[in-house]
């Protein structure tokens, strides 16, 4: 049987963001995929050597247009750590209501691209229905819809004030009804299971083996949640992984969608305990150290490294993204699948390509 | 496995309202708190430099000698650290975002 080489992206109507893959097919099955990445490098680990260490918190949120908030947390929780700077308990609380609110609003945009990739353009627009109340809570709440900018080094720029919470706690109910009613579909129906179930399948030991990260880790059995680690508020507010052992596509959406109800919980664990006082603390003088932070974004763990000479800039920062991570195991599962299976596959590793090469 | 799992959605849906909106003819209506447009208001400022200063995308120009406050609305991506760092309150955040900007000419005032 002949091989034949299927180019597929950079642009593709599947992919939200630029990667290549070279299929090579035979007949109608792939054989190898080889990916080539690096169109949409920005230079923003380099940016760090020019900017003021304060400032760039707006460009560690714009690693990233989906998990923003998580990414200027994690910067912030770096430069506390080497600084020392005890951020007050409402700042921590209120960094991880948004925190969850950003990992609803990611999920909810992957299940409707996923619904979307598989031609399913109803359920796409039901999901990002849900996700512009959660979205509107965002704006209200922090001034951005997608950048949220409220994140500082030493606390949050803005307070929520318990109307708010009240308010917030009743649209959450209107969501979480909302959430049931999608993803039954997304779980149960017929044409969604035909789609995904048994494609692009991922043993536990392989997905261990790839350093596999978030849903992707989590779907194929291994109970990884970097909130365990008991970063902002979830010292006092405890994360059980949500964990599938199918390690298929099917696995992957499933866990996705529990998530988005476990975020609900956790938004809602939140507003009971936030204590009352100062949302942020005055920061002086310049970062001396290296540290390395672990957050859970909604792709999976980010790990940021950072080296601080005492200067106001920052001597390096690195980051490695859940995307980067997820990639050899997408490239592990695409071969031997079928070329139709290809766009759900890519999708269900949850691409977030800005982020990987940033 | 289920069978018609949309179907209940769909039918909800049908007998429902848009939830969108009819924009252009109905506006978006702005948020409470929602980071629209800056705004200054000459009275009040001293040109002290330090709203230019701490600009992480250097979108204002302040010029002391001759009174003058500028903006690039290209590069300002709303912030509103300079409306945090204003010692005279003369810059603020409104919620409306205001008419498009589309050149690179900064806005004298």
């Amino acid at each position: 049987m002949p091989r034949t080489v299927i180019p597929f992206g950079p642009q593709h109507p599947v992919l939200p963001e630029p990667i290549h893959l070279d299929l090579v097919v035979e007949d109608e099955k792939v054989i190898e995929a080889r990916p080539s990445i690096g169109f949409i490098h920005r230079g923003l680990e380099k940016l760090a050597e020019t900017k003021d260490y304060v400032e760039f918190v707006y460009v560690a949120e714009r690693i990233c247009g989906i998990c923003s908030f998580i990414h200027g947390q994690t910067y912030c929780q770096a430069i506390e750590t080497i600084m020392n700077v005890q951020v007050p308990p409402r700042a921590l609380y209120l960094r991880t209501v948004w925190g969850e609110l950003s990992r609803i609003h990611s999920h909810l945009l992957w299940l409707g691209l996923m619904a979307d990739g598989m031609g399913f353009e109803s359920l796409f627009m039901h999901s990002w229905r849900v996700r512009e109340k959660v979205l509107n809570i965002i704006e209200a709440t922090t001034g951005g819809r997608v950048i949220f900018g409220s994140c500082k080094i030493g606390g949050v720029r803005r307070d929520i004030n318990a109307e708010t919470i009240k308010t917030i706690l009743k649209d959450l109910d209107g969501i979480e009804q909302d959430l049931r009613d999608i993803t039954r579909v997304f779980l149960n129906d017929r044409s969604v299971k035909a789609r995904l179930c048994g494609i692009g399948v991922l043993s536990k030991q392989e997905a261990w083996d790839l350093g596999c990260v978030g849903p992707m880790l989590r779907a194929s059995g291994v109970a990884q949640d970097m909130r365990q680690q008991g970063y902002a508020a979830f010292k006092d507010i405890p994360v059980e992984p949500i964990t599938r052992t199918e390690g298929d596509s099917y696995a992957r959406c499933a866990v996705r969608c529990e998530e988005l109800f476990q975020s609900v919980q956790i938004i809602r664990q939140a507003f009971a305990k936030i204590p009352d006082g100062e949302i942020a603390v005055k920061v002086t003088g310049n970062p001396t150290g290296e540290t390395i932070t672990r957050t859970e974004q909604p792709r999976g763990e980010v790990v940021y490294h950072l080296k601080a000479n005492g200067t106001k800039n920052l001597q390096r920062f690195r980051v490695r993204t859940p995307t980067f991570a997820n990639l050899p195991a997408m490239l592990k599962v695409l071969p031997g699948c079928d070329l139709a299976d290809v766009p759900m596959i890519v999708l269900t590793i949850d691409p977030c390509i800005s982020c990987t090469e940033r | 496995m289920g069978y018609f799992e949309m179907s209940k959605l769909a039918l909800k849906w049908a007998l429902t309202k848009p939830p969108t909106t009819r924009y252009p003819f109905e506006p978006r209506k702005a948020l409470a708190g929602s980071r629209g447009q800056l705004v200054f208001t000459k009275d009040n400022c001293v040109y002290c430099n330090i709203c230019a200063k701490k600009c992480p995308t250097g979108a204002l120009l302040v010029n002391r000698a001759q009174k003058k406050w500028a903006i690039d609305r290209l590069r300002c991506i709303t912030c509103g650290y300079c409306v945090e760092v204003c010692p005279k309150k003369s810059l603020e955040m409104t919620t409306s975002h205001g008419s498009p900007a589309v050149t690179r000419d900064r806005e004298f005032h």
